[in-house]
């Protein structure tokens, strides 16, 4: 299906000699929220920089939409990990979720207000209405990730990756992320998360690509999270892999108090 | 005699007489800005280093220009022929770093100090040579090292200052595409940015910049000028716009203040009073600066510390009163925490000060007025939703939430405020003792 959000076939990554991804065939179906879920250090977040090529890949093709990705640009937003930026630049929250417009605004061209205007609203999506105006500093690491979330949400874009928008936050912006997850479902567009919590795999996700190094299986979450499949992904494991695994099968038992 | 010629250069200094005095006044001006706005986004991108490294590298171009110009007969002391030639190597040195960096998984710092030294080793070899030419032909070479002002012509100035209005305008025009870059470079390229060649103009101001300022700061401290305005500017503001505005004004300062001081004293190194006014400018910025000094952050905890003081000692009241009568007895207070009876009282005559509560004659008692009742019911409810929040949702904590400024309800949720509404009705018949963490129901 050549209208896929986002296709890769057979992407090969490595850095310097070691390779990270092997051959790695992923097919996003459209309107789903899908996890990439696998190890630490299985090729999660590699998988998502190498198809936005932030990373050189060494053989492979990736389509979004069918083509390529300079061509759909303004469609794919990135979420990127929050520790990937210093936290200490000056700059509010509004300003950081500006910057989700900065390419419709143009070269050389200021930040007018109606850009802040939408930036702002981007930020009320997210729970944050309150913050707009505060130093990025004084947030906590949870509104971080939110203020990263509604920078992508600004963009309007129909396909957003993300990753590991569910690390380490606190419980509010948990249920935040989720509630605008499911929003953009509902409106149609389509959403794959890097995720390393299988436990909250089957309760979050449509979907689920399974990641270790190679794709280990992918498809809707009930059909691809086998005690088999996550042996295959988490290997040896087992001790943790059983107790995840006695979980999965009672979804009801999940993260509750 | 000789104060009177001083002061007298001095006047005319400062009273703009002359044609030259006037030029390069403005030329240095407008340099001091340039360098302290590119500085600005230099900081930001963590490539400070880099201009030192840089400002290190234009060494051996120097003294390769110079060289060839005696060598064909030019004149050797042309500044936009040195320039060219510091430009030149400057690039060279940085294109080395690249150029390490990526093929190499030598680190960061390494290369960097490798390049430095090495090209300016080169830079102090091929002077040492033009130094043993006869004829006193290198007279005044060592000036770019370290920066002189008073030999500058108005030619010279007149392209300084035309160069640095350029690095200004284009500084102001692409604020918005430094900033994105500064900030996350890898977002800027999803979203379309050209990060590579932004990258590449920002660094090309930089070499511009240094090389520009070789004849005013000279070579060794032009990374003073890059560097320590946007630091400085920084215990200011946390507004990009300010801190890149004032580390303009903080370096037009500096470079203003060394050319007079070197137009008056001509024996004085231009480059080392320069950066002697920013540094004298950056401590007062530490000290006392209104964001990030010394003084005001000392103040705040202290404020902090205080407040939580009588946060603890109207909570005490309070739960006291919760369990006794209202009238509370100072021996019970003292009972709640590990505290010295000498703050303990110290605190209550403040907050009896502050008609919070009253201390009764005998000064045994004390007891909530209206007000402190209101206080305190708003404090301890605070205080209790937050403890429920970090018992029942433990995965991690809002990190830098000021728990006692920020209303819970400003943080969280309101669906998830209710639910701990809830679950702090249930505990309160258990006389509000936090459940045990070991017990909680998972």
């Amino acid at each position: 299906m050549s209208s896929n959000p986002l296709q890769i076939r057979s992407l090969n990554v490595a850095y310097h000699r070691k390779l990270v991804l092997w051959d790695a065939e992923v097919a996003i179906r459209p309107g789903k929220i899908t996890a990439i879920a696998g190890p630490n250090g299985a090729g999660k977040s590699t998988l998502l920089k190498a198809a936005l090529g932030l990373i050189p890949i060494t053989s492979g093709e990736v389509l979004f939409f069918g083509d390529t990705l300079k061509r759909n640009r303004n469609r794919v937003a990135y979420v990127p990990q929050r520790e990937s930026v210093d936290w200490d630049f000056p700059v509010t929250a509004r300003d950081v979720v500006a910057m989700g417009l900065y390419r419709s605004i143009g070269w050389c061209l200021p930040v007018r207000s109606s850009h802040r205007r939408l930036a702002e609203e981007a930020l009320a999506d997210v729970g944050l209405a309150d913050f707009s105006r505060r130093q990025i500093n004084q947030l906590s690491g949870g509104q971080q990730q939110r203020v990263f979330l509604a920078r992508a949400l600004a963009q309007k874009a129909d396909l957003y990756l993300m990753d590991e928008p569910f690390a380490s936050v606190d419980a509010a912006t948990e249920q935040a992320i989720l509630a605008v997850l499911n929003r953009l479902k509902k409106q149609g567009r389509t959403v794959v998360c890097v995720h390393h919590d299988l436990q909250t795999v089957s309760e979050y996700f449509d979907d689920a690509v399974l990641l270790n190094m190679r794709v280990v299986a992918q498809g809707s979450v009930g059909d691809v999270l086998t005690p088999e499949n996550l042996r295959k992904t988490y290997g040896a494991r087992l001790p943790l892999l059983d107790e995840a695994v006695t979980d999965l099968s009672m979804p009801t038992a999940l993260k509750k108090f | 005699m000789l104060a009177a010629t001083t002061f007298e250069t001095l006047w005319r200094v400062l009273l703009l007489q002359d044609h030259n005095t006037r030029v390069v006044l403005a030329g240095s001006c407008v340099f001091g800005a340039a360098a302290g706005l590119v500085g600005t986004f230099l900081l930001l991108r963590k490539r400070s280093l880099m201009g030192d490294t840089l400002g290190h590298a234009t060494l051996p171009g120097i003294a390769g220009a110079f060289l060839i110009a005696i060598t064909i007969g030019a004149n050797a002391r042309s500044f936009l022929w040195l320039s060219i030639g510091a430009a030149i190597s400057g690039i060279a040195g940085m294109l080395t770093v690249l150029g390490i960096r990526r093929f190499s998984r030598i680190k960061d710092d390494a290369a960097l100090a490798i390049v430095l030294s090495v090209f300016f080793g080169t830079g102090v070899a091929l002077l040492s040579a033009i130094q043993q030419l006869p004829g006193g032909q290198a007279a005044g070479i060592e000036g770019f090292i370290y920066g002189n002002t008073a030999s500058m012509t108005s030619q010279d100035a007149g392209f300084i200052f035309a160069s640095s209005l350029l690095v200004v305008v284009a500084c102001v025009a692409f604020f918005k595409e430094f900033s994105i870059l500064c900030f996350d470079e890898a977002f800027a390229a999803t979203t379309g940015w050209p990060v590579r060649s932004l990258d590449l103009f920002l660094m090309s101001l930089i070499v511009l910049v240094t090389v520009i300022g070789l004849q005013s700061v000279g070579i060794l401290l032009v990374v003073a000028l890059l560097v320590i305005p946007p630091v400085a500017a920084r215990f200011w503001s946390d507004n990009l716009r300010v801190v890149a505005f004032l580390a303009a004004i903080i370096g037009a300062d500096s470079a203003l203040v060394g050319v007079i001081v070197s137009a008056v004293l001509p024996k004085m190194p231009t480059g080392a009073i320069i950066v002697l006014v920013a540094a004298t400018i950056f401590t007062f910025g530490l000290l006392f600066g209104s964001r990030r000094g010394v003084v005001i952050q000392l103040l705040a905890e202290r404020r902090a510390a205080s407040r939580l003081r009588s946060e603890h000692m109207l909570r005490a009241v309070f739960e006291c009163a919760e369990n006794e009568s209202p009238s509370v007895e100072l021996s019970a207070i003292l009972n709640k925490r590990p505290w010295q009876k000498k703050e303990v009282l110290s605190e209550i005559h403040r907050l009896a000060n502050a008609e919070l509560l009253t201390l009764a004659a005998d000064g045994l008692k004390v007891q909530l007025t209206n007000l402190g009742l209101i206080e305190s019911r708003r404090l301890v409810r605070n205080h209790r939703l937050w403890e429920l929040y970090l018992l029942n949702h433990a995965d991690v904590a809002p990190g830098r939430v000021d728990r006692d400024a920020d209303m819970i309800e400003h943080v969280l949720d309101p669906r998830l405020v209710d639910e701990l509404e809830v679950l702090l009705a249930m505990e309160s018949h258990r006389r509000f003792v936090p459940l045990d963490p070991e017990k909680m129901p998972s």
